[in-house]
């Protein structure tokens, strides 16, 4: 996996490897949970790419989401179903939003981001509610439309969400080598001094803000699809600010392996938990893993292996 | 070599009521070895904020290497030449020395990712932190500290160094060697302008001075001139 071809490949595999399972009609539960380990996968990965490489630490991610399922309940409203088309639209709209947060980091740095992200959300979801033509607060039900390959809607989902997945990450591989990604880790760890350096940090932060918005949107575009059912409370749910940000601090910041390595491990685990516990207990179970490794690991699983090995 | 690299028409800088800077002007010419000084709060890191670009002056011109430079952001400055290190060091924490070279080799000093590791690799030869690498900033003592910043501002290729205060709290010593690295610098045709408290080092390293106090200037000219110029006396030792 040290070049890039070598990605590529592993993406490639994965992409296969989804669809071979999907020709396999196994459990259709497993189809159904693995769309949301998938989804979180992206999720994280996108967060990553401002909070973990630039380190500005996005709480609004349920607006990113929103704007990508909402943008898709309103092309489907307005008669443009096809999937491919909402998950472009759902990115560019989510983009846009990344691109205003941008702006804000002119202003806002540290908790006060922070803050101003999280309101956002609040606001934007008050919008939403207000919006009728989309449901407003009482929600939207969605059709499906027919015919889905492997005959089965949430199975194409499933190697739908597993493609956008493996793009994102590659993405968030691809900036984090590059001279992108360089540039910024020095706006991370000091930005005056990056600025003094040559790094033009606003135009590399609003790319940050403006990719990271765009693969959150591309996560929210197949939701009203996969539920079928859309409101915003489900849209702008708390667990996809706590899951955004828990994910990659459990698997490390620093590289494109800790969100997924996080989304994995805190996916599956939720997903275990909403099963044979209750689907109220997997926020806590998220709380208490993130308290413990904030204090016990703060650079993640993959800080405890380079400790481990002795870097 | 007589032509200004920096010229500096009537800077003003206020933050709120404080006028921090009130209409400064001064020049520097190319390859020149020129002393900024003036007592704590006369307003001499706000003056090179401004020459920077990490502050954006209320009044008043910054024209560099015959360019108006007064509304480009800092990395563009940094990119036409203008380098500077950091009162407080501020090294990239998280990267180990040889990489905190590299970010302004890769986006000021136009090297390529090839070479840029021989460059880093020289100019830390130089500096003298050739043996601290692989280390990272947590791992350098305060001298160690220092230097990395002047080897990172190094890195941007200037055409004009700003050292700011890259001697307090230093022994004699290393005092001596940090001016050494200055010197050879100077020597090889980068223009400096040193602001420093440590006034042996300032008078030794200087061509030419001058005095800020509370963001006026008071004086200027050669060290032996500053030495006995009474308004200077004044401003450091009251009346």
């Amino acid at each position: 996996m040290r070049t890039t071809g070598g990605a590529l490949l592993v993406g490639v595999a994965v992409v296969t490897a989804s669809v071979v399972l999907a020709l396999l009609k196994v459990n259709p539960y497993l189809y159904f949970a693995g769309y949301v380990i998938l989804q979180y996968i992206l999720i994280a990965t996108a967060w990553n790419i401002l909070g973990g490489y630039a380190g500005y630490v996005n709480f609004g991610t349920p607006a990113f989401f929103a704007m990508g399922a909402y943008t898709a309940i309103a092309l489907i409203k307005l008669g443009y179903p096809a999937l491919p088309v909402l998950i472009v639209a759902g990115g560019l709209v989510a983009a846009l939003l990344g691109l205003a947060i941008g702006y804000l980091t002119l202003r806002l740095r540290g908790t006060f981001f922070s803050i101003a992200t999280l309101a956002l959300s609040v606001v934007l979801q008050t919008m939403i509610m207000n919006w009728e033509f989309v449901g407003g607060s009482r929600g939207l039900s969605v059709l499906r439309p027919r015919g889905a390959p492997f005959g089965n809607y949430v199975v194409f989902l499933f190697t739908v969400m597993t493609l956008l997945a493996v793009a994102g990450v590659l993405v968030a591989r691809f900036i984090e080598r590059s001279w992108i990604g360089r540039g910024l880790a020095a706006l991370r760890d000091n930005e005056e001094a990056a600025e003094c350096m040559g790094v033009p940090t606003l135009r590399l932060k609003l790319f940050a803000t403006t990719i990271s918005g765009f693969l959150l949107g591309v996560a929210g575009a197949p939701f009203p699809y996969y539920v079928t059912f859309v409101e915003p409370n489900s849209a702008f749910a708390l667990d996809y600010a706590v899951n955004a940000l828990a994910m990659p601090m459990i698997g490390g910041t620093t590289s494109w392996v800790g969100p997924v390595v996080g989304a994995v491990l805190l996916g599956s685990a939720s997903q275990v938990a909403i099963v044979t516990i209750s689907s109220e207990m997997n926020l806590f179970i998220v709380g208490v893993v993130l308290v413990a490794f904030v204090v016990l690991a703060p650079e993640g699983i993959l800080g405890l292996v380079r400790r481990l090995r002795g870097r | 070599m007589a032509a200004a690299l920096l010229e500096v028409h009537g800077l003003v800088k206020r933050f709120g009521g404080f006028t921090a800077l009130n209409r400064v002007t001064l020049h520097v010419k190319e390859g020149e070895r020129f002393g900024l000084i003036g007592p704590n709060g006369s307003g001499k890191t706000t003056l090179i904020n401004c020459v920077s670009g990490s502050l954006r002056p209320d009044d008043g011109r910054i024209v560099f290497a015959g360019r108006d430079i007064t509304a480009l952001p800092a990395h563009r400055r940094t990119r036409l030449g203008i380098a500077r290190s950091f009162q407080i060091p501020k090294p990239f924490r998280s990267m180990t020395v040889q990489e905190n070279l590299d970010i302004p080799l890769e986006y000021a000093g136009h090297a390529r990712s090839r070479d840029a590791g021989a460059e880093a690799a020289e100019i830390l030869r130089m500096i003298g932190l050739a043996a601290k690498a692989q280390v990272r900033p947590a791992g350098l003592t305060q001298i160690e500290m220092r230097k990395l910043e002047l080897a990172r501002a190094m890195a941007a290729r200037p055409k004009l160094l700003i050292s700011d205060e890259a001697m307090a709290g230093l022994s004699s010593a290393e005092v001596d060697d940090i001016l050494t690295i200055l010197f050879r610098l100077n020597g090889e045709g980068i223009t400096i302008i040193m602001i420093e408290h440590i006034m042996r080092a300032v008078m030794r390293f200087s061509e030419r001075i001058v005095v800020l106090d509370a963001g006026e200037r008071i004086a200027e000219g050669t060290p032996e001139e500053i030495v006995r110029n009474p308004a200077v006396e004044k401003a450091y030792l009251g009346e």
